[in-house]
């Protein structure tokens, strides 16, 4: 799903023929074949987000391409690109997208992809000597391509890839939304709006608003400095190496004044605004994911559970914004991230698993994998019983643990086939589910939400609606 | 100061993966022509783009094949004051270093997983190549072993790797804004200066 066939159709339709390169290639004494290189993706990738923006962008090809041309005495079956000394050094990095950039030039393209295959060893080895010239290859394990093309056209296409390190202003706002990892701030306000809209207080837009706003600003601030701290790490990840300062964008100066200028402010508004106790918990946040969690992500698989409470502290802050205090409903919704992190994140880095360990990076998934199963679906269960907590506590009505049992019964279910399958289709979709899940859970919790008895005069009708306002006294 | 600490400890850039730069394109077409692994690594350092000549910005480049990283060449102005010397030339060595951990631990990954796979391989007795000739994988499970195992045994070259990376990063970033606040008091009295002087 995380395919795109037709911007990839475009890029095989550009490539162009260059007769009159055939001499640098005469080494290959192949029969000539012109090859495009379709780097096919494992579908179980990464999230698709940065791999659809740069598609846009002619990024770098790690495969150089050309068509060849040449008189074919007679059609032989291509051999196998897959050079062992091509895939020893470069195989790892070629798999960082390789999508073939568009080679400007007059002459259509001749010939379509093909996979070679060499059925003997022997002339598999004269072939790797062949394609020792090509000066890399993408491989997926299953799927090796050749791609040729002359070193002065690998040179002038690399060449025009270099960019002037010089902040365009236009860009700005697209380059802050990815520094402060937008749509990750968007699910933390979520939910720390959905805390603050179950707190069993009167509805204050004002305090609402500003509580959302803080700690959208102090997620920002978080993201920012978690970017700044990983840049190299983040250029050998996969899913990661389109982030700004990763492309040079904007320069790490500029990534902290950014941070500070959206922190600083946030934790202010909080605690001004809203309540100490709240911007005491922003603050919190922001140190804990920038000096716990992303040095701890190197060092042990801690992180992971470290991580599991910054997550779980947005709807406790939206709880105290509005009851101005840490009430055991808050803990409960706190809860509820809490446990929800270890299905998402550990089915999230089953797949990952050779990117962090080529970055060092030391996570369950890697390290104790029979673990990161049975935490998941241990996890899984206990958001079941946290649910049925909920009444006992006095957040929600009895209802909610009725209605909720189907998609708690259904993310068990699939943390159970993770747990004994252990394989790349249940992990994702584990993964898959825990993302609708949640907010899933978050509404029907505000559905179910236990009405103020205790006013006559502001009674509440039966939050039937889920919109916060309907209980505005 | 910290600079003091970096450069004692700088690393020289191993002179297998740092030739002189810039070399001529040919001797990479040669190098990378040749099948020999390390001679493509020499060439794929550096490359060989040198920005227009009334650039007055850094240049930033396609990421290096081998160590993901992005080469920057920096501008050098002719008023170069001693503070932004200093960080231009961290920020070069930064940038080597980084440049061969990063190399050496992509291939090191990639050499120690593939003598993994053919070690698996020929311990279950199977070829390394199946029938159609294309390379055997092995199974998430047998792979977990050996990304668990990869990591086990980097483990101190990793924290030593994070522990310096943390400290270059924060000591560009100050003298950054050493740099940035240095500018803008020269260019407060440079006006002031040049106001005073026409007034």
């Amino acid at each position: 799903m995380y395919k795109t066939p037709c911007s990839r159709l475009s890029g095989l339709v550009g490539a162009s023929v260059k007769q009159k390169l055939v001499q640098n290639v005469l080494r290959c004494n192949q029969t000539a074949r012109g090859l495009i290189q379709l780097h096919r993706r494992d579908p179980s990738d990464r999230p698709t987000y940065q791999h659809l923006s740069f598609l846009k962008r002619q990024y770098v090809a790690k495969n150089n391409s050309e068509l060849l041309q040449r008189a074919v005495p007679k059609h032989v079956p291509v051999l196998t690109i897959v050079d062992e000394r091509d895939d020893s050094v470069e195989m790892r990095v070629e798999r960082i997208p390789t999508i073939d950039p568009v080679v400007t030039g007059p002459a259509p393209q001749s010939e379509a992809v093909a996979r070679t295959t060499q059925p003997e060893v022997g002339p598999a080895a004269a072939a790797q000597k062949d394609v020792a010239s090509r000066s890399t290859a993408a491989i997926s394990h299953e799927t090796p391509h050749i791609q040729v093309e002359s070193d002065e056209a690998r040179e002038a296409r690399l060449d025009r890839q270099w960019k002037q390190l010089k902040v365009n202003v236009a860009d700005l706002p697209d380059i802050y939304a990815r520094l402060a990892k937008i749509k990750l701030t968007a699910l933390v306000v979520t939910t720390a709006a959905a805390g603050y809209a179950m707190a069993p207080v009167p509805f204050d837009p004002l305090i609402f608003f500003v509580a959302t706003l803080g700690t959208g600003l102090a997620s920002c601030c978080a993201n920012s400095i978690n970017q700044y701290f990983e840049v190299p790490f983040d250029s050998n990840m996969n899913r990661t190496k389109n982030r700004p300062l990763v492309r040079g964008q904007i320069s790490p100066l500029h990534a902290v004044s950014f941070a500070l200028a959206c922190g600083v402010p946030g934790v202010a508004l909080l605690t001004l605004a809203v309540n100490p106790l709240t911007g005491f918990l922003g603050a919190l946040n922001i140190v804990l994911y920038t000096c716990c969690y992303t040095p701890l992500k190197r060092l042990s698989i801690t992180n992971t559970w470290v991580g599991a409470v910054v997550g779980a502290i947005p709807p406790i802050m939206g709880w105290t914004a509005a009851a101005g205090c840490l009430e055991p409903g808050a803990l409960l919704l706190g809860g509820f991230l809490y446990s929800w992190q270890f299905p998402h994140f550990n089915a999230l880095s089953w797949n990952l698993r050779e990117d962090y360990s080529r970055g060092g990076y030391r996570m369950m998934s890697v390290t104790h994998p029979g673990m990161c199963r049975r935490v998941a679906l241990r996890h899984s269960l206990a958001l079941g019983g946290l649910a049925a907590l909920a009444p006992a506590l006095g957040v929600t009505t009895w209802t909610f643990p009725v209605v909720s049992l189907p998609i708690n019964l259904y993310i068990s279910l699939l943390a159970f086939r993770f747990y004994r399958q252990g394989d790349r289709g249940s992990a994702r979709k584990l993964f898959f589910c825990s993302l609708w899940h949640l907010p899933m859970l978050l509404l029907l919790a505000l559905t179910c939400k236990k009405p103020r008895a205790d006013q006559a005069a502001d009674a509440a009708p039966p939050p039937a609606a889920a919109s916060p306002l309907a209980l505005q006294s | 100061m910290s600079a003091r600490c970096l450069t004692r400890r700088s690393l020289r850039p191993v002179a297998l993966l740092a030739p002189p730069r810039p070399h001529t394109a040919s001797a990479v077409i040669g190098r990378f022509c040749s099948s020999a692994q390390t001679q493509r690594v020499k060439a794929a350092k550096r490359s060989t783009f040198r920005p227009a000549a009334g650039s007055t910005h850094d240049w930033i480049g396609p990421p290096n094949p081998l160590s993901n990283l992005r080469p920057i060449v920096y501008h050098v102005a002719e008023d170069e004051s001693e503070l932004e010397g200093r960080l231009r030339r961290l920020r070069q060595e930064t940038e080597d270093w980084n440049h061969n951990f990063w190399t050496q631990q992509n291939i090191t990954f990639t050499k120690e997983k593939d003598a993994f796979i053919i070690s698996h391989l020929k311990a279950e007795g199977l070829t390394v190549r199946d029938e159609q000739g294309r390379r055997r994988s092995l199974g998430c499970e047998d792979m977990a072993t050996f990304y668990k195992s990869f990591l086990d045994t980097n483990r101190t070259r990793h924290v030593n790797y994070n522990k310096e990376w943390y400290r270059r990063n924060f000591t560009i970033t100050l003298l950054m804004a050493r740099v940035a606040l240095s500018d803008m008091w020269r260019t407060v009295t440079r006006k002031k200066n040049s106001s005073s002087t026409s007034s």
